[in-house]
């Protein structure tokens, strides 16, 4: 039996998280903790995040989750979602923070004078609601979804690889940024697959199932459908 | 393709089920909420937002076991409102699995509590909700804040209050018109303009959607984000699907 364990930092709302997976994965054990050696024993960890990326980061630190953390994501399937995508990277232009540093690049602000659509209008921040994203290489988390299919999105930062290459998925508002990162067994996206419906599920699934190696194709059995 | 605008359900909960009622008044029970937001979730909603309207606070702790149940079942984000009076309840809604709370009167009451829960779980969970009514004769077009579900002015300019909870760290404003709430003559597109217009947080419209064209207008002419309707959902008079398709007709970027 698979074991998934939800990163317990005490920042926004895990539920959500936790019930997407139970849906798509009713044989596994899905816990949320913050407990070293139970995301040490877990087979997959899921790093979500919300909230502000400096209360995060202390949040992290003060239940000494960085060295769990960064053992987890050197060797397991590895999905961060959100502010748990933002984490992974080196610095954060949010409270002019360092990150965990996994990842290469940083995380900055939706800049107010880019704002503005092709007609002019204002684009609010956060960018809030569902958009799509495009696929930037072939991946088995992206299987079973359509290249260009929506997903909830609430965010007012967003992260700017170093390297292209980890760049999975990009979205755009109003210009290109990415909202998918990979590199080896991680995974980590600034949407919100728990809320994003069967689409979001989908993902969800791909990861239950997935081996943490970026050739292998996911599990047939990911592509009966879910929901 | 960029932000779809959202379509937002609305329903109104009392002692754990879902009920219907034009102002509050001769309240029916319309059904079972799990089921009502799966059919809403299937016709293509993009959230879902649940009032607690419950009137004794005995019968609180019910509208917990209706977010935990669909939760369990509906994956799209779920905003609740309603009697929402301090940080804790704010807590006790998200771990129920409420991914954004609305605060409405208690924000008035007691302005810290929107900064304060926004600290506490971010910006992204705080939804404030601005009763507002036009000032009969006001030049420029002004409108009142008003509280307890509509019944009490506070003489506060809706405008300034919207920008002082967007500093306050209110993630997106859930915005309705008492004049036009219950009325069927669409949306106060002045009010909608004029919010999207001052702040930078999204703006979600609401009272008094009567057809589809209202939905097209609250996004052409208000500038909403997000449009909010209750009754014509309820009775069936519009799918989800119906006012989607509509928008895409005319040119509005949705969700399919």
């Amino acid at each position: 039996m698979a074991n998934i364990a939800v990163v317990d930092y005490g920042m926004g709302n895990l539920r959500s998280v936790a019930k997407a997976l139970e849906h798509v994965a009713p044989e596994s054990s899905v816990i949320v903790t913050a407990n070293a050696e139970e995301l040490g024993k877990a087979d997959r960890i899921v790093f979500p995040g919300q909230g502000a990326m400096p209360d995060c980061m202390r949040e992290v630190d003060v239940r000494g989750l960085r060295e769990p953390l960064l053992e987890a994501a050197a060797c397991k399937p590895f999905l961060g979602l959100c502010i748990g995508l933002q984490m992974l990277f080196e610095h954060s232009e949010e409270g002019d923070i360092e990150g965990l540093g996994i990842l290469p690049g940083r995380v900055v602000r939706f800049p107010a004078e880019r704002m503005q659509d092709g007609a002019g209008n204002k684009l609010k921040v956060p960018h809030m609601g569902w958009n799509n994203v495009y696929q930037k290489q072939s991946h088995p988390m992206w299987d079973g979804i359509d290249d260009g299919s929506q997903f909830y999105f609430v965010h007012s930062f967003y992260v700017e690889p170093s390297d292209p290459a980890i760049a999975a998925g990009e979205t755009h508002y109003p210009f290109a940024f990415t909202c998918a990162a990979a590199r080896n067994n991680i995974f980590a996206v600034q949407f919100h697959p728990e809320k994003s419906q069967s689409t979001g599920l989908r993902l969800l699934s791909n990861f239950v199932r997935w081996s943490g190696s970026t050739d292998a194709p996911a599990d047939k059995a990911a592509r009966t459908a879910i929901v | 393709m960029g932000l779809s605008k959202r379509i937002i359900p609305c329903l109104d909960v009392t002692g754990g089920r879902v009920v219907k009622g034009v102002n509050f008044v001769g309240l029916r029970d319309a059904g079972d909420p799990v089921e009502i937001a799966r059919r809403y979730d299937q016709q293509g909603a993009d959230e879902l937002c649940f009032l607690d309207i419950t009137a004794s606070s005995d019968d609180r702790g019910l509208i917990i076991q209706v977010i935990e149940d669909v939760a369990s079942q509906v994956f799209i984000p779920l905003t609740v409102g309603g009697g929402v009076r301090e940080v804790n309840d704010v807590r006790r809604l998200l771990n129920a699995g409420a991914d954004k709370v609305s605060i409405n009167t208690a924000a008035v009451l007691n302005p810290a509590l929107v900064s304060n829960a926004a600290g506490r779980v971010g910006s992204q969970c705080i939804v404030v909700a601005i009763d507002a009514r036009r000032i009969v004769d006001s030049s420029p077009l002004r409108w009142e804040v008003f509280t307890h579900g509509g019944r009490k002015p506070t003489g506060i300019d809706a405008i300034e209050w919207g920008r002082r909870m967007q500093d306050a760290g209110a993630g997106e404003i859930l915005l309705t018109s008492m004049d036009r709430d219950g009325t069927r003559e669409g949306f106060d597109l002045e009010l909608t303009r004029a919010f999207s217009d001052s702040l930078d947080v999204p703006i979600i419209a609401s009272g008094g959607v009567g057809g589809l064209q209202d939905f097209v207008n609250g996004v052409q002419a208000g500038g909403a984000d997000a449009l909010l309707a209750a009754s014509v959902f309820h009775y069936s008079e519009l799918t989800v699907g119906e006012v989607k398709q509509s928008l895409a007709d005319s040119g509005v970027e949705v969700r399919v």
